[in-house]
């Protein structure tokens, strides 16, 4: 029995680290650059009947328990005992997978001594999948590019090359989204070759037994974390921008001894425009906001998982129904912590973060393809470019600590460098930095956001996709802070332009975006002097904000 | 070193200068002479001195008659960590002064809303800016306002500023504006140090760039100022060489590259250990080791094929979260690819509230140390665990120095992990030990993937006071046959030192497609620094021959990851071309397990690295073996394979009669640390002094 105790706890570090392995395999082989510098990814490990035994904890809270419940769908369609060795599965279903066509998600069964021991799953983000490409313009699912269903794109061992002919038809870079393909396949191998090495080395003919023993203790785990919170109900609102009038979302987050609940009964229906969030995606921020401030050190896994249920009425904004449009549901979606944590802050006041700028603030161009109002044939001697520039604001104030300036919360979103996207692009950069007076007034101020300004090199028009919020509804201070600067978007000749949608920057004009700040907490003029003169000193503070804001006397 | 017109080298001294303790080895001929004295913080060329003067009276020699002498410092490193450097400035351009602090914009951990992140060397109100751009071409958008350049000199000596970092955008590319504000500010502040991004890292990225310019000149004050008051006085009390400096990268180099570039100095110490093992693999011929060094906090993995060990070209500094990734400041340095891992015999063990046991990163340190020590620990260790098996001798634990307890040790166990897992104080220790054993070679089985090894090819080399009672277990985790505790291993850092080679690295960014490379261009570059490192070696070892090698950071076009691949021999042309195109498709395959033959193949970064052959020094004399195995002690230790305990034989390392195969279980004793041979290995002493492990292959054993 001592032996089994302890090689329990073996296993449980092993698969996570054969999970992490994954997930590395994946990042290193992946063109995206959402997938390899955002770690716009995941995978995992499941037992034979779906549920996730391990998840790598490198990966984006957006694919945390969608991916999770996938590969439930999967073997709806493809039920295990119709699989055999070589098999690989793979969709981009957005109710079936993570969300939205971007997601490739792949899934590989792994047999042992010819039985089904486990499946690998994996997801990532693909550089293009057709369609009206990235943003929020389509109105349908299909304005949004290629939408494979659950299909066998590995058949024991043999690709089917006619789906991958489909694939590279249907994309503008048919090499890298192939690439990106095979290396989902490849990853899943990398974790099934662990896997096997392990039952052999502790002699088990399956992962059973063990994978009971992880789901029970993580679902114990995190029924204990959620009992040292007060039970009860709660309920918050947040208004976002929307992309042509302002949406509601509305929670009622109540706590039990049998885990927590979340409602979203109340919250804005959906739109056409493919801000919608399907339910799965809505799920997988909403958990990842719970977890943030309850049982944050649980790994993920359909134990811990399984305590949190949520609720989105059908045909709401947040459980948007097929044929939805849906490319930027991450907008609506990164809100979902901050709505969590204004219910959560009700029942724990003193410990729980402000609203931050929350939804990534990526500043997407292209040129070189033919734009509206221009004259169509020049554009065949432009230099033709597509970059990401992965851009955030200021999270919010935290009990004791000031927000994080221009970081991502709740993505793990890491930016690309401007000296690469120069290189490979004829964007020029001018400016990059702290935006002063961006940060909520507080006790503990919110982070800041920042201002980037950049132009066409070669002074010629290009396209931006906007896809951004905050904009009309700055984030909120909390018991007593103050709000962050909201976000703006703006050219240099003057004209503001909106926060959605595809525009163009006119040659010549630089494009100014500066990205909101996160939220103050408690009051301001409770801020230790000593903070605030550093953050006067630094220009962090302006002197005029200082005394408004902070009630700053003058002569010091 | 191995010149052909030098004498040969009798006397060869290595100074390892760390936090604690500032270790010195001298080597006369085949005979080792070694001291451990403090370190003297305020002035760490004391305590070097003390050291140097203390070994050479231990052989009856004096300064002059010294050979070699390498050092090795972590003042780079303390200075960077403590924060202790100099009132460092930096200038950059206009609009961009928060990308040190800005950063990647991420959090290193996903679920952790309340981390702070690690602050930038300079503070805001010492970033200062000036109008001028270049483009990624080179081509110079804005020109520099020299006008702005005198008031900043103004500013500069207002706030008292002793060094300053100069990192302007795409200065990789053309660095001519930061060469000329150096240039007008050297005519104004003649007395301030002055380190420009393109010479110190002339790479694309510009927060990795600029953060390893800031780095450079924090501590360039603190470091030029030792290393030269420390030449002065080995120069009056009579030194004759030149001393060496060992490198991040695992090469040494002269004192006035040390100067220019501290930043290259860091992470000197545990080079020392993987050099160390790289010349034991050259020793015994071995072609694929795995060195594993474990002490008190840390165990430390690194790979080393054909005596190379595996070199990384970034490292990450004064990490607010011990060992997570991406909570410390990159700098971008040649420095030997070790993973770090928080597994010591410090290391604490607990079980968190999933009922899951946890062991380490956390240490208790030397104070107040483990529970067995009985010095106020009350927290299980790993060194608890291993006297609860009955693998230490509680008289002689670290050379007689501290005396175990080993009651105490037993009923933390049971309190602390004992109890909550359902277990009895032998199994409570065997999981804790389980649990370190399956975290280490985790690591190594990751880090093996990430560099495209099979871990159970290799050898298994371990040091340092821990690795021997672990290595049997981490090398049966990760289906290793062999394993070498070396003779002499006490030493380590120091001791490795001595078989450095003289080495420079040098890299220079340079974005090309690989299928319409600008020859003539690339050719250029390649010449430029090959002769920069050239000269570099040869200013520290004028006699010796020299060795390029010569490599290129080649990606696919849209991947973010580069992977290094040697340059075929000779002049570059369009079959060294497509034999390049070649290597990087193998080399891929066997990382990735395929090649993408229809994507375009990119070129981001040119490196050129000359060396001296690594000196061929015979390794120090061990007393030789005492005959006859007259009273061979037991001690009762629990078996993880048997979960039993067993009566082991106990022999001191010097009993083994060389060439003779002792089958374990058995432990073998020496002052500094103790050697575990678990059943299904059997060990020999060589002739060389070295412990061979071997795994039985008869046996039907698992782990």
């Amino acid at each position: 029995m001592s032996q089994d105790i302890i090689q329990h706890q073996v296993i449980w570090n092993r698969l996570i680290a054969v999970v992490e392995e994954q997930a590395q395999a994946l990042i290193r082989t992946a063109f995206g650059t959402a997938t390899r510098e955002a770690g716009d990814l995941s995978a995992g490990v499941f037992l034979p009947d779906g549920r996730m035994v391990a998840q790598a904890v490198t990966g984006t809270p957006g694919h945390v328990n969608s991916m999770a419940e996938s590969v439930k769908h999967f073997l709806r369609a493809f039920p295990l005992e119709t699989l055999q060795p070589g098999d690989v599965l793979v969709t981009n279903d957005p109710w079936k997978g993570t969300g939205h066509l971007y997601d490739i998600t792949m899934v590989t069964p792994v047999f042992y001594h010819n039985q089904p021991v486990a499946l690998f799953a994996s997801t990532l983000h693909v550089v293009d999948i057709g369609g009206l490409g990235p943003g929020p313009d389509g109105h349908q699912i299909f304005h949004e590019g290629l939408f494979l269903p659950i299909i066998k794109l590995i058949h024991a061992g043999e690709l089917d090359n006619t789906v991958l002919a489909i694939v590279k038809a249907n994309v503008r870079e048919p090499e890298q989204v192939e690439g990106d393909f095979l290396a989902l396949v490849a990853c899943n191998d990398v974790g099934a070759r662990r896997l096997l090495t392990l039952l052999e080395e502790f002699e088990l003919p399956d992962l059973q037994a063990v994978g009971e023993f992880i789901l029970a203790r993580s679902r114990q785990g995190m029924l204990a974390a959620i009992a040292g919170w007060p039970q009860g109900s709660w309920s918050a609102e947040m208004w976002v921008d929307g992309y042509d009038e302002p949406l509601l979302l509305q929670a009622r987050l109540t706590i039990s001894p049998q885990g927590i609940h979340v409602d979203f009964a109340g919250s804005a229906s959906f739109v056409a425009k493919g801000i919608n969030v399907v339910k799965a995606y809505t799920d997988a921020y909403t958990s990842f906001g719970i977890r943030c401030l309850i049982g944050a050190d649980i790994p993920n896994n359909a134990g811990s998982l399984g305590v949190i249920t949520i609720d989105a009425p059908e045909g709401s904004i947040l459980n948007a129904p097929y044929p939805a449009a849906v490319t930027s549901r991450h907008i609506i979606g990164q809100m979902l912590p901050d709505v969590v944590f204004n219910c959560l802050r009700q029942a724990r006041p003193g410990e729980v973060p402000a609203e931050g700028a929350s939804c990534l603030w990526n500043i997407q161009l292209s040129g070189g393809h033919v734009l509206p109002g221009y004259d169509a044939s020049s554009f065949l001697r432009q230099p033709r470019f597509s970059i990401t520039s992965f851009s955030t604001g200021g999270t919010g104030a935290r009990p004791q600590l000031d927000g994080l300036s221009t970081t991502s919360f709740p993505s793990g979103v890491r930016n690309v460098s401007l000296e690469i996207l120069e290189s490979i692009s004829p964007v020029v950069f001018w400016r990059k930095e702290h935006r002063a007076d961006s940060g909520g007034a507080g006790a503990q101020r919110g982070g800041l956001g920042q201002v980037i300004e950049l132009s066409h090199g070669q002074d010629m028009p290009m396209e931006l996709g906007a896809a951004w919020d905050r904009i009309h509804f700055p984030a909120r201070g909390a018991e007593g802070g103050q709000h962050g600067a909201p976000g703006r978007v703006s050219l240099s000749t003057g004209e503001t332009l909106s926060g959605k949608g595809r525009q163009i920057i006119p040659p010549g004009s630089h494009l100014i975006v500066e990205t909101p700040g996160g939220g103050g907490l408690g009051d301001a003029r409770q801020r230790d002097p000593a903070r605030l003169q550093h953050d006067i000193k630094n220009q962090l503070i302006s002197h005029e904000a200082a005394i408004q804001h902070y009630h700053h006397n003058k002569t010091e | 070193m191995s010149g052909t017109k030098t004498p040969p080298q009798r006397n060869r001294i290595a100074v390892d200068v760390g936090g604690t303790f500032t270790d010195v080895v001298l080597l006369q001929d085949q005979t080792q002479y070694a001291a451990k004295i403090l370190t003297s913080a305020d002035a760490p060329e004391r305590a070097v001195l003390q050291g140097i003067a203390d070994v050479l009276q231990q052989a009856g020699l004096d300064f002059a008659a010294i050979d070699l002498l390498i050092l090795g410092t972590t003042l780079a490193t303390n200075a960077l960590i403590e924060r202790k450097g100099a009132r460092t400035a930096l200038i950059t351009t206009s609009g961009f002064r928060d990308l040190v602090e800005i950063g990647q914009e991420d959090r290193f951990a996903q679920y952790d809303v309340f981390l702070q992140k690690p602050q930038p060397l300079v503070p805001r109100h010492w970033r200062f800016t000036l109008d001028e751009r270049i483009d990624a071409q080179g081509q110079v958008r804005i020109a520099l306002d020299e006008q702005q350049v005198s008031a900043l000199a103004q500013q500069l000596r207002e706030q008292q500023i002793d060094s300053v970092a100069i990192g302007f955008l795409q200065s990789f590319v053309n660095p001519q504006h930061e060469q000329r504000v150096a240039t007008l500010l050297r005519a104004q502040l003649p007395e301030v140090t002055i380190s420009l991004s393109s010479e110190v890292c002339p790479e694309i990225r510009e927060y990795e760039r600029l953060s390893t310019v800031c780095a450079n000149a924090y501590v360039q004050p603190l470091v030029a100022g030792y290393l030269t008051r420390l030449q002065q006085q080995l120069t009056q009390r009579g030194l004759r060489v030149r001393p060496f400096l060992m490198t991040s990268g695992g090469g040494i180099t002269s004192l006035e590259t040390g100067i220019a570039e501290p930043v290259r100095l860091v992470e000197s110490g545990p080079a020392g250990g993987a050099i160390l093992a790289s010349n034991i693999a050259r020793q015994l011929g071995l072609e694929k080791v795995l060195s594993f060094d474990m002490g008190g906090t840390t165990a430390k993995i690194c790979f080393i094929d054909h005596y190379q060990p595996q070199i990384s070209r970034s490292f990450e500094f004064g990490r607010v979260h011990r060992h997570q990734k991406g909570s410390g400041l990159p700098i971008r340095i040649p420095v030997i690819d070790l993973v770090e891992i928080g597994a010591g015999g410090g290391s604490i063990a607990r079980i968190d509230n999933l009922g899951r046991l946890q062991v380490g990163p956390d240490s208790a340190g030397s104070s107040p140390g483990p529970v067995s020590y009985n010095l106020g620990g009350e927290l299980v260790t790993i060194t608890d665990a291993n006297a609860q098996l009955g693998l230490l001798d509680p008289a002689a634990f670290a050379g007689g120095k501290v005396e175990l307890n080993v009651a105490r040790a037993a009923a933390a166990l049971i309190q602390q992990v004992g109890q909550p897992l359902g277990l009895d104080e032998d199994n409570a220790a065997l999981a804790v030990t389980e649990i370190i054993a399956e975290n280490m070679a985790n690591a190594a089985r990751v880090h093996a993937s990430e560099s495209g090894k099979q871990v159970d090819a290799y050898t298994l080399v371990a040091f340092g006071g821990a690795a021997p009672l672990h290595a049997v277990r981490l090398a049966t985790r990760l289906g290793i046959q062999r394993v070498v505790i070396p003779h002499a291993a006490g030493v380590g850092s120091a001791l490795g030192f001595l078989w450095a080679p003289v080495a420079y690295q040098a890299v220079h960014s340079f974005y090309q497609r690989l299928d319409h490379l600008d020859i003539a261009a690339v050719s250029d570059l390649l010449t430029t620094l090959s002769d920069q490192v050239r000269q570099l070696v040869l200013q520290a070892d004028p006699a010796a021959p020299v060795t390029l090698q010569r490599s290129v950071y080649l990606r696919y076009a849209g991947q973010g990851h580069e992977v290094a691949v040697d340059l075929p021999e000779g002049e570059l042309n369009q079959q060294a071309t497509a034999a390049l195109h070649q290597r990087f498709t193998l080399l891929y395959r066997q990382l990735y397990g395929r090649s993408l033959d229809h994507v375009a193949v990119e070129a981001i970064s040119w490196t050129v690295t000359a060396s001296t052959p690594a000196p061929a020094i015979a390794p120090p004399q061990t007393a030789p073996a005492v005959s006859g195995t007259a009273d061979r002690a037991t001690r009762l230790v629990y078996s993880a394979q048997q979960r039993k305990r067993l009566a082991v034989p106990v022999l001191a390392r010097q009993q083994l009669v060389t060439g003779e195969s002792y089958s374990g279980p058995l432990l073998i004793t020496e002052p500094e640390t103790t050697t575990w041979v678990e059943e299904n290995f059997s060990a020999q002493r060589t002739a060389a002094g070295h412990l061979l492990l071997q795994r039985n292959t008869q046996q039907g054993e698992k782990p």
